[in-house]
């Protein structure tokens, strides 16, 4: 007998993902996202989001079926991201995830996004050492894990306790005058610039500071304050030192964390995830650190880092094969679901 | 032919099973009207389970489905639509239909609570058809004539008496039967309204 067909639902934000994964292999990845209706807005408008994901949904499930080869009939069962995400988009996707089930008369699993995040490395990568850390770093959150079962162990070690990382670029596109989304702008510029040239603050990393916790708003508003000073002086802003500089401080902080989470908690597997993983200064240097402290370091390609459907269904996946008991039928969206609640 | 109709466009959420043909029109299986606030995200998949379970009905079954397109709040309005168009994707093709068309019947005026003190409304001849809306303003200002029906909180600010009303799948499947010849238009929530959302302005100094 072949492996269950779990078809994946993610409308957590501006992307409507729809995935299809069987056991371990991503079979399609269908996406559609409003990114384009938000640039404006300088951010996630959450009902423009909202209205994006209704318009979107069929379609969006027809192409991943389409691409993958395989009907409704032949899905084995559904999952769905339940949070955390905009309460408005997130619902859109549980709705759609509950009729499908009601009608194809499939078991529906409720998931957690960021543990979806970590899950979608095992389409590339193959099953998870466990425990693993997890670093998950995008607009929407910035979190350290300890992972001895994704399929219903996962633990908080630290988060941050002002903006994303992603959030943080996006800001500082902004002081710089790059477009929304900020992160593979300031990614670009950054490679003409010189990262030692400005030394930006590195939140959080003093000796009584929360050790797992991360803090950008400081480094944000001192980069906003450094390029003010410039413009006032009249001399001209250098985007990319600024950039390369700005991106060096986020990253460092970013890896020295999840590396010594990896150390204190005698843990040699690191996976990174969510948008900011997609950035190739922190690939780089995650890549450097971990091969000095002998840890494996894992990060699915920059396509799988973003949100998308097949995060789910690989997380979905995982559910079925643990034996996990699905989701009842009254299944709602929390916008700030606990990393702790896998499944619910 | 079966058919299941759904609405989420007021805090009643609305779920029932009904027989039509068009010599015999409509005759309900099952209803369930769930005063269920704003958990239509929850309730309305299981809701829609009970009535298709007492009304002996297996989705494959179902020749067609119904859903208000609205106006409501947006969040609960999506739930239902989007619920219905899944479920049509395996069960059958779906109906739109004004969520206000299936609240009383006859000649009237239709109010319901499109919340920051306003009112969703439309206006219906002897005929029952709409001959004004739907729109959304002050309850003041809405161009509503005696009878008013549907949600009676607003009867202060009308000026007049409203009599109570609310969606009913006998009310979306008289909205839906024109239809049921056609091959369904594509479900457009009547949102009347556009997101809030203000494009930034520049940049301000965080140093001052
Ligand atoms: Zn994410």
């Amino acid at each position: 007998m072949s492996r269950p067909l779990v078809l994946g639902f993610e409308t957590s934000c501006d992307e409507t993902g729809i995935g299809l994964v069987r056991g371990q292999t991503l079979l399609s990845d269908a996406l559609a996202t409003s990114m384009a209706e938000h640039e404006r807005f300088g951010g996630v408008v959450p009902e423009i989001a909202s209205r994006a994901h209704l318009e979107a949904m069929v379609p969006t499930v027809h192409k991943a079926l389409s691409d993958a080869g395989v009907g409704l009939g032949d899905v084995d069962a559904i999952a769905v991201t339940a949070g955390p995400g905009l309460t408005g988009a997130l619902l859109v996707g549980v709705a759609a995830a509950k009729a499908y089930a009601l009608a194809l008369d499939v078991p529906l699993y409720g998931v957690n996004h960021l543990a979806a995040h970590v899950a979608v490395d095992e389409l590339e990568h193959g099953r998870l050492a466990e425990p693993s850390i997890a670093m998950l770093v995008s607009g929407g959150h910035s979190s350290l894990l300890l992972v001895p079962d994704l399929a219903q162990d996962v633990q908080e070690l630290g988060r941050t306790i002002d903006d994303a990382a992603g959030e943080a670029f996006d800001k500082v596109a902004r002081v710089l005058g790059l477009p929304f989304p900020g992160g593979p702008h300031i990614d670009r510029a950054a490679t003409e610039g010189d990262p030692g040239s400005i030394a930006f603050p590195r939140g959080l990393t003093g000796p009584r500071d929360a050790t797992y916790d991360f803090s950008f708003s400081g480094l944000k508003t001192a980069v906003a304050r450094w390029v003010e000073a410039r413009e006032r002086a009249g001399e001209p802003v250098p985007v990319a030192d600024v950039s390369a500089a700005f991106q060096e401080a986020v990253v460092d902080v970013l890896t020295a964390k999840a590396v010594r989470a990896c150390r204190d908690h005698g843990v040699d597997h690191l996976v990174i995830g969510g948008g900011v993983a997609a950035n190739s200064r922190l690939r780089a240097l995650a890549q450097e650190r971990c091969d000095a402290a002998g840890i494996v370091l894992r990060v699915p390609s920059r396509r799988l880092c973003t949100d998308n459907g097949a995060m789910v269904a690989a997380l979905g996946s995982r559910l079925v094969e643990a034996g996990v008991a699905p989701s009842d039928v009254d299944l709602g969206a929390d916008s700030s679901l606990p990393i702790e609640v896998v499944s619910r | 032919m079966l058919v299941l109709a759904l609405d989420t466009a007021t805090p009643t959420l609305v779920a029932g099973v009904a027989r039509w043909s068009a010599d015999q029109g409509v005759q309900v299986l099952a209803e369930r009207a769930l005063p269920s606030g704003n958990r239509h995200a929850e309730l309305l998949t299981p809701t829609i389970r009970e009535v298709l379970a007492e009304a002996g009905v297996r989705t494959r079954d179902l020749g067609a489905l119904v859903v208000g397109l609205g106006p409501g709040p947006f969040t609960g309005l999506r739930v239902g639509i989007v619920t219905a168009a899944a479920l049509g994707d395996v069960a059958g093709p779906v109906h739109g239909v004004c969520s206000l068309d299936a609240i009383g019947d006859g000649a009237r005026s239709v109010v319901t609570d499109a919340r920051r003190k306003e009112v969703h409304w439309a206006v219906y001849d002897a005929d029952g058809q709409r001959t004004a809306g739907p729109g959304v303003d002050r309850p003041e200002d809405a161009p509503v004539t005696e009878p008013v029906v549907g949600d009676v909180r607003f009867a202060e600010r009308l000026g007049r008496p409203v009599a109570a009303a609310e969606v009913t799948t006998a009310g979306l499947l008289r909205a839906a039967a024109p239809q049921f010849d056609r091959p369904p238009a594509p479900l457009e929530p009547l949102y009347l309204r556009r997101p809030d959302a203000v494009p930034p302005a520049a940049r301000k100094a965080v140093s001052r």
